[in-house]
């Protein structure tokens, strides 16, 4: 049998705290770890990180658009502003995995495309592959991107664009942002689908092309989204070129101005209550079925107790499935013959 | 009986790319050469000065005089050419990036030395495309790269009439996987590349532009397909001679000629039985001079151990002993073409040439190379047939004597010796060229140095050609890193697309089926015990820009399953440590091809440690000596990978033992 030393979650939460890089990447390494005593370990780092730390917190970004886009660049962009104005930044760059049959491997190639040559303590970034998840956003990333912020200022979350996913990064970060290629299929696609629905911010990069860079920002602002949504936001929509340097700042000013927005509209506790409880039964499905949410009371009544003022959503979501566990194993117990260990 | 004295051509040029350690040792090695015949020099630089930094860099760490010699400032220069006639000789510098630079100094020498510069001839490799495709000793974006090579055309063609400002290389697309058609449509892009920028500079008079164009060399590869590469030689002089006429009208067919320059193929050259290399190589440098049509300018060959690590200065001599038979003592040079009217010979050039222009138009269609290097269009091509080339050689369709097949051999007196056969290059070179520099700096005079440099700083960014700039800089001691740190401060650093986005080839993966599928489960299975998938980190420390088999690597891993971070080139021990941190790797990859992999491996090793990430295992790829690799084992390295483990899928074993041990697990050991 292996022997892998797991830390001592609550120690871990304490070091994580302060900003303790080596501590977020143990920690990282542990919400990543898939083997029952991890999970046990898991949950309970979660819950006392998120005792210790008020819910408004930082601030959650999702970056997503098509490939060939320029994400990357566009993001190495925004993070040169905020580490020239002292803001830390946790990146959680998000890659496609092979398909299973193909071996299920990944070429996380962010990091290489984020980073500039020189040292930084006041950025770290984690690359992730989505391993073959409906939605392209790994299951990972939901609580990754909540231990990050316990100690970085932003943590943004980098994907690939490809329909479903903006719908499960909407359910992640607090401001959600677009990045369009000029005169692209994908960009047209993307206006038709309804999707567009989800973000606050776009970005038409590669501006420095012209006319074609215009005529999308115009497309995108003709089917921006009703301005009823949420209250009084613009739906800012930028030309920006990551290569040329042009453009960046002022789009880089929409994300401070829209998490003030959530805040004074009292939004923001609202939005990530609301994305918790979602990831929450989320969670609970992948792990135990459409059953074993019945078996603790089924959908609706979890949302409910999730949505109670002052519940820590990870130890009460160690409670749901500590509950389901226990359900299944009077219905099934383990000394079955098919359901050995 | 000897016949009678016949006409003879006159041979090419001979050349050994050589220089080592310091300016003043490689003076003596190239003294030497030419005394025993050589009849231009091939100046090898240590990356330090190719990519543009100072020997007492951080990043120049471990680098400093070993794959060439270090050259900081006009000093250096000097010394490098120490009783040698530079207005008598033909010179040949293998620098991109700081190609201005280098020719400033080489132009500023000769200055001082009240030599005209009409009189100097050589080359300047200064070829970016290929750099970011494959050599990996690029510094700025393509805008400013492209810039920079048509100044320097501007100039010389102007001030230094015999001086050969580029020669494009398809020399390094082979080495990264190009096949005979690839290397023929991207080498004639890049030139086009080049000319158009040079046009559309407006600095050349309409009138003048064929000389321009005669300027253009080509630097050029040879494999050991020697019939095959000697029709795509013909292929390339029939090509250049009509792209030459239609889309620049250059009417004399004499500027038209296409003029190249060899250096046969060292990605073929073996660690197996490295005497087989001789054969090789003689046989490679038949395809550049059989032909007389298509006939190479200049021929440089590798010696026989390249594959093991830097040749001495008698491997050197034995490699141009080569080239001395086939020139005096074969009867070649006193034929005209013997292909001419082959039929054979004119229906294989005649397929290349189509092949060739159907790769143009693809490559037109997407605005030319450089969109397609941008858009990594081209890198991917070249990844692809690079694996498709490994692929073949793991199912033995390609066969190569001695690797993957008749492996039986005595053993070689020729790496019995001390030195293993092969050259030691001086430990204290960089610590000596560090205090040499340090004493430069003392003595110049810092105002003039200030001047030059603002100069140098106003002409980049105003669009002025930067070359009188940059030889005032030469003049006042300005030394490598600061002409490389003002430039950079102007146009930016560049980060190419690295190709490894490509799709796995679903018709089958590396090797047989069975053995990945094998694979898979084990790759599968280890990250289940572990509790995640299994992560590796692929990054190369150094200077050195050589990524093809680092990237081979991270594809293959991520074949069979591997979650790869792959971090790229020109990474400090620092960064690579802290890149295993922030991603939770469960083994690191390092690649490092330029013999500085002691003093890098060491200082990663010792990274990890002050980051208690002692436990993350690290295996090291790279042109590494039997002697260094035992010492690397020692200091805590799990495996050494060299050219004789040509087989991935092996490796990928090898790799997930590596990390099994590491965490307790049984080793599952070869596949049956």
């Amino acid at each position: 049998m292996t022997v892998i030393n797991l830390p001592e979650p609550e120690q871990l939460a304490a070091r994580i705290l302060r900003g303790e890089r080596a501590a977020v990447a143990s920690g990282l390494n542990l919400l990543d770890n898939k083997r029952a005593a991890a999970r046990d370990r898991s949950a309970r780092l979660l819950a006392s990180l998120s005792a210790e730390q008020a819910l408004p917190k930082g601030h959650l970004i999702g970056v997503t658009g098509p490939p060939g886009a320029g994400k990357s660049s566009l993001v190495a962009a925004m993070i040169r502003e905020w580490r020239l104005a002292g803001t830390t930044v946790g990146v959680l760059a998000v890659d496609p995995s092979s398909r299973p049959e193909m071996g299920g491997g990944a070429l996380l190639g962010d990091r290489i495309r984020i980073k500039n040559s020189s040292h930084d303590e006041g950025l770290f970034i984690r690359s992730l592959a989505n391993r073959n998840q409906l939605g392209g956003v790994a299951t990972e990333v939901w609580p990754m991107s909540w231990l990050m912020l316990a100690c970085f200022d932003i943590v943004l979350i980098e994907t690939v664009g490809v329909g479903q996913t903006e719908i499960d990064i909407a359910e992640i970060g607090d401001t959600i942002c677009y990045v369009a290629q000029p005169a692209s299929g994908d960009t047209i696609q993307y206006l038709k689908s309804g999707i567009i629905e989800i973000p606050d911010i776009f970005a038409v990069n590669k501006c420095d092309l012209g006319a074609p860079a215009r005529k999308t920002a115009a497309e995108i602002s003709r089917s921006a989204p009703r301005q009823d949504r949420r209250e009084a936001w613009d739906y800012p929509v930028c030309l920006v070129s990551a290569t040329m340097n042009t453009g960046i700042k002022a789009f880089h000013e929409h994300f401070a101005r829209h998490r003030q927005f959530l805040a004074n509209t009292g939004l923001l506790g609202k939005l990530r209550s609301r994305h918790q409880s979602a990831w929450v039964i989320r969670l609970l499905k992948e792990e135990f079925g459409t059953f074993g949410l019945e078996l603790a009371g089924g959908r609706e009544l979890i949302g409910q107790r999730l949505s109670e003022n002052g519940v820590n959503q990870f130890a009460e979501y160690e409670q749901l499935r500590k509950h389901i566990l226990s359900r299944f194993m009077s219905v099934n117990p383990p000394s079955s013959p098919t359901k050995r260990s | 009986m000897v016949a009678a004295q016949k006409k003879r051509d006159q041979p090419w040029l001979m050349r050994t790319y050589s220089g080592h350690s310091s300016a003043k040792a490689s003076n003596t090695l190239y003294r030497t050469n030419l005394a025993k015949g050589q009849t231009g020099l091939s100046v090898a630089f240590d990356l330090p000065t190719q990519t543009g930094y100072d020997a007492d860099s951080p990043l120049a760490r471990g680098e400093v005089g070993k794959v060439g010699v270090p050259i900081s400032s006009i000093e250096d220069m000097d010394q490098l050419f120490d009783q040698m006639p530079l207005d008598q000789m033909n010179t040949s510098m293998t620098i991109n990036a700081t190609a201005p630079w280098l020719l400033s100094l080489y132009i500023g020498l000769a200055q001082r030395r009240g030599i005209d510069a009409t009189k100097l001839s050589g080359t300047t490799q200064n070829d970016i495309i290929k750099e970011y495709l494959s050599r990996g000793t690029y510094i700025f974006p393509p805008g400013p790269s492209m810039r920079l090579i048509a100044d320097t055309i501007n100039y010389t063609v102007k001030h230094v009439p015999k001086w050969n400002p580029t020669n494009i290389c398809s020399y390094h697309l082979q080495e990264a996987g190009a096949t005979p058609v690839q290397e023929l449509a991207y080498a004639l892009c890049t030139a086009m590349a080049v000319l158009d920028r040079v046009k559309a500079s407006g600095e050349i008079a309409p009138e003048a532009f064929p000389q321009v164009v005669e300027r253009i060399s080509f630097f050029v590869n040879a494999g050991i397909r020697f019939v095959e590469e000697c029709c795509k030689l013909r292929a390339f002089g029939e090509m250049w001679d009509e792209l030459t006429l239609q889309r620049y009208q250059v009417e004399d067919p004499k500027l038209r000629r296409f003029r190249y320059g060899v250096q046969v193929n060292s990605l073929g050259l073996t660690e197996p039985q490295p005497e087989n290399n001789v054969q090789r190589i003689v046989l490679e440098m038949l395809a550049v001079v059989l032909s007389k049509g298509a006939r190479a300018r200049a021929i440089q060959l590798p010696a026989w151990n390249e594959a093991l690590g830097l040749p001495r200065p008698w491997d050197q001599q034995w490699a141009l002993r080569m080239q001395q038979v086939v020139a005096f003592e074969t009867d070649l040079l006193e034929y005209e073409d013997i292909l001419d009217g082959s039929p054979v010979i004119a229906a294989k050039v005649r397929e290349l040439i189509e092949g060739a222009r159907r790769e143009i138009d693809q490559v037109e269609a997407q605005g030319g190379i450089i969109a397609a290097i941008e858009s990594g269009y081209i890198k991917r091509e070249l990844v692809g047939s690079h694996m498709n080339r490994l692929r073949a050689i793991e199912s033995g369709d390609l066969k190569i004597i001695g690797v993957n097949c008749f492996q039986e051999t005595a053993e070689s007196p020729l790496t019995l010796g001390a030195d293993g056969g092969i050259m030691k290059t001086n430990p204290a070179a960089e610590r000596e060229q560090i205090e040499r520099l340090l004493a430069h700096r003392q003595k110049r005079n810092g105002d003039e140095v200030q001047a030059a440099l603002q100069g140098l700083t106003d002409a980049a960014r105003s669009g002025e050609n930067v070359m009188p700039s940059s030889i005032r800089c030469a003049l006042a001691g300005v030394t490598t890193g600061e002409w490389g740190d003002s430039l950079r401060a102007v146009f930016g650093e560049f980060r190419p697309p690295t190709g490894i986005d490509i799709a796995i080839d679903s018709r089958e993966v590396l090797g047989k089926k069975d053995l990945v599928t094998d694979l898979r489960a084990r790759v599968a299975s280890t990250g289940s015990a572990l509790g995640r998938p299994l992560k590796l980190l692929v990054g190369k420390p150094g200077l050195d820009g050589h990524s093809n088999g680092a990237e081979q690597i991270a594809v293959k891993a991520r074949d069979v399953g591997f979650e790869v971070v792959y971090d790229g080139i020109r990474l400090t021990p620092p960064q690579i440590a802290q890149a295993a941190e922030e991603e939770g790797v469960h083994l690191i990859g390092l690649s490092i091809l330029s013999g500085s992999h002691m003093e890098l491996v060491a200082s990663v090793v010792q990274e990890l440690r002050s980051r208690d990430l002692a436990d993350v295992p690290v295996v090291v790829g790279g042109i590494i000596p039997r002697e260094d690799a035992d010492k690397l084992l020692a200091l805590g390295v799990r495996a050494v990978y060299t050219p004789k483990d040509f087989n991935l899928n092996a490796i990928m074993v090898d790799m997930v033992d590596v990390i099994r041990e590491g965490n307790g697990l049984a080793r599952l050991g070869l596949p049956h």
